[in-house]
């Protein structure tokens, strides 16, 4: 029997320390929309899209009601467009991420990510296509988010593909500079890109998933960051623990609800991707949690090591209460999106080395980071290069979203409004990469890509 | 299936009785009530059945948050479930 101390207390973690589930998010096949014709193919993908999802936006609010907790988003994860849209006879893949826009807003989601290619080993015809159009595809869409796989464990990096990820990432700024640059916040750059992130803009619907599927991503910094406040002065093992138990309950959460949309829906459930992924809103911060542990400010001496108890805890803690755990899963630190990551950065404490070796042991990379205006291409490809390189030796993902604001400088903020929050700009080494990026080529895959 | 009513707010006249009328009104039927009062303020937590109840369970959630807004008390309305979930290994 339940008692009424749990059951306030579950009603404490909603009301008062933002528990939440962030995201279901429905991955939707398009394997099957291929047409050499670009008009028929993107008919078919819109078709797809409003037929498969045309009910994820209402049973999402229903079951918010039911169960009484809030679920902030609902979105779409498609196949890779690059894949999708090859056999098209054009040179531009915009009308694609068109009709994703088109499609994601007739069903009410508020993003739909999958304008991605996978070029770890090389690019074909049909990704060199996607990456040159990503520019021009993020400014003239609200809702569609991108990302590009230039290297895994397996495959090494393709350096040809860091340095062309340079240039997309200022074009897309330039195109979108009247908005701080906001076309960036939705374009992610991976090292071991995962099939079935639920999370944005990572999102995309791997190759190996079935045809449609519902994965859930959940969530819950202030949570956490509550229960370690009852087990001030207490040893490492302690706290180790507290965040065990509250992230499993909160992976609970994610578990039910995805049962139940999996089953409304009609659609298999996939996994829950158990991250702590804050907000800009107070008392929603992975940042806080850190400083919770005994830093003085999120960054210093000591950071790295709570991050990665912190992370490897909320997996052992979540993994329990779920059958599948699969995405991203860990803690995210995107920078604008943590109030408590923004004022350090903001203090000049957290820096950009700081966050690279926090990368390491966290859940993704460099994330929401906002860079002068003036940040060369090729300097943009050494952070890219050195992120992918963390991922590849780790096995592990890392990512770069990284925002060169055009116009600003250090010091200056880029706002990007909602959940992207805003961002302090942070500055890089003015020094050139220039030789290193034109370079080209591939990093071989390291040792540890030979487990066979 | 069963859903957890929790009510807290001041302490008024009639809360227990406001409640379970529109409970009533809507057929579902009370199995369990605890109730406290702490410091003025009134804290109370259902166990309902709601199988038969007149309309779809997220409208009746909606009903009840309203139904507490209407004499400043925050009603809520959840399924039992996610309780279990979270505090049941």
């Amino acid at each position: 029997m339940l008692n009424q101390k749990d059951i306030f207390q579950t009603i404490d973690m909603i009301e008062q320390r933002h528990l939440d589930i962030r995201t279901i998010t429905m991955g939707i096949s398009l394997r099957d929309c291929a047409h050499p014709d670009v008009k028929t193919c993107c008919d078919q993908i819109y078709d797809k899209i409003t037929r498969r999802a045309e009910n994820l936006v209402r049973v999402g609010e229903d079951i918010e009601k039911e169960f009484g907790i809030p679920i902030v988003n609902k979105r779409i994860s498609v196949t890779p467009i690059a894949l999708v849209a090859e056999s098209c006879r054009t040179d531009s893949y915009v009308p694609f991420a068109q009709t994703l826009d088109r499609a994601a807003k007739e069903v009410g989601v508020n993003f739909i990510g999958g304008f991605s290619a996978l070029v770890q080993k090389g690019c074909t015809v049909g990704d060199r296509k996607l990456i040159e159009s990503i520019p021009e595809a993020l400014a003239c869409t609200d809702r569609v988010c991108s990302s590009v796989n230039v290297g895994s464990t397996k495959a090494g990096i393709n350096m040809n593909a860091v340095a062309l990820m340079g240039q997309i990432i200022k074009k897309t700024a330039a195109l979108t500079a009247d908005n701080d640059g906001l076309g960036c916040a939705k374009l992610v750059v991976f090292c071991n890109a995962v099939e079935d992130n639920p999370f944005m803009a990572g999102a995309f619907h791997g190759v190996g998933e079935p045809e449609c599927v519902l994965n859930v991503g959940v969530s819950g910094p202030g949570v956490v960051h509550h229960a370690l406040k009852s087990v001030k002065g207490q040893p490492f093992d302690v706290v180790a623990e507290t965040i065990k138990q509250t992230a499993f309950r909160i992976t609970r959460m994610g578990q039910i609800v995805g049962n139940e949309a999996s089953r409304r829906l009609g659609v298999p459930f996939g996994i829950v991707d158990l991250s702590l992924a804050p907000t800009p809103a107070v008392g929603d911060s992975v940042a806080r949690i850190l400083e919770e542990m005994g830093l003085e400010t999120c960054g210093i001496h000591g950071t790295t090591a709570a991050l990665a108890m912190l992370n490897d805890a909320v997996k052992k803690g979540g993994v329990m209460a779920s059958n599948h755990v699969g995405g991203l899963s860990g803690a995210f630190i995107p920078v604008s999106e943590d109030e408590g990551m923004i004022a350090a950065a903001e203090s000049g404490i957290l820096t950009l080395n700081k966050l690279e070796a926090m990368t390491c042991v966290c859940s993704v990379g460099l994330d929401m980071i906002a860079v002068p205006g003036d940040t060369t291409a090729e300097t943009i490809s050494a952070i890219i290069a050195d992120e992918a390189a963390i991922g590849m030796v780790n096995s592990k993902t890392t990512a770069v979203r990284i925002i060169p604001a055009p116009g600003k400088v250090v010091g200056d903020r880029v706002e990007m409004g909602g959940l992207l929050g805003s961002a302090p700009v942070m500055p890089v080494y003015g020094q050139s990469t220039v030789d290193f990026i034109s370079r080209g080529g591939r990093i071989p895959a390291p040792l540890q890509s030979l487990k066979n | 299936m069963k859903a957890i009513v929790t009510v807290v707010g001041k302490d008024q006249v009639g809360i227990i009785a406001g409640v379970c009328i529109k409970l009533a009104e809507y057929n579902v039927n009370v199995l369990d009530i605890s109730q406290t009062v702490m410091q003025g303020y009134f804290t109370m937590m259902m166990v309902v059945d709601v199988t038969e109840a007149t309309i779809p369970l997220a409208q009746l959630a909606v009903e009840m948050e309203q139904e507490g807004k209407s004499r400043n008390l925050s009603i809520r309305l959840q399924r039992e479930d996610i309780f279990e979930a979270m505090h049941r290994v």
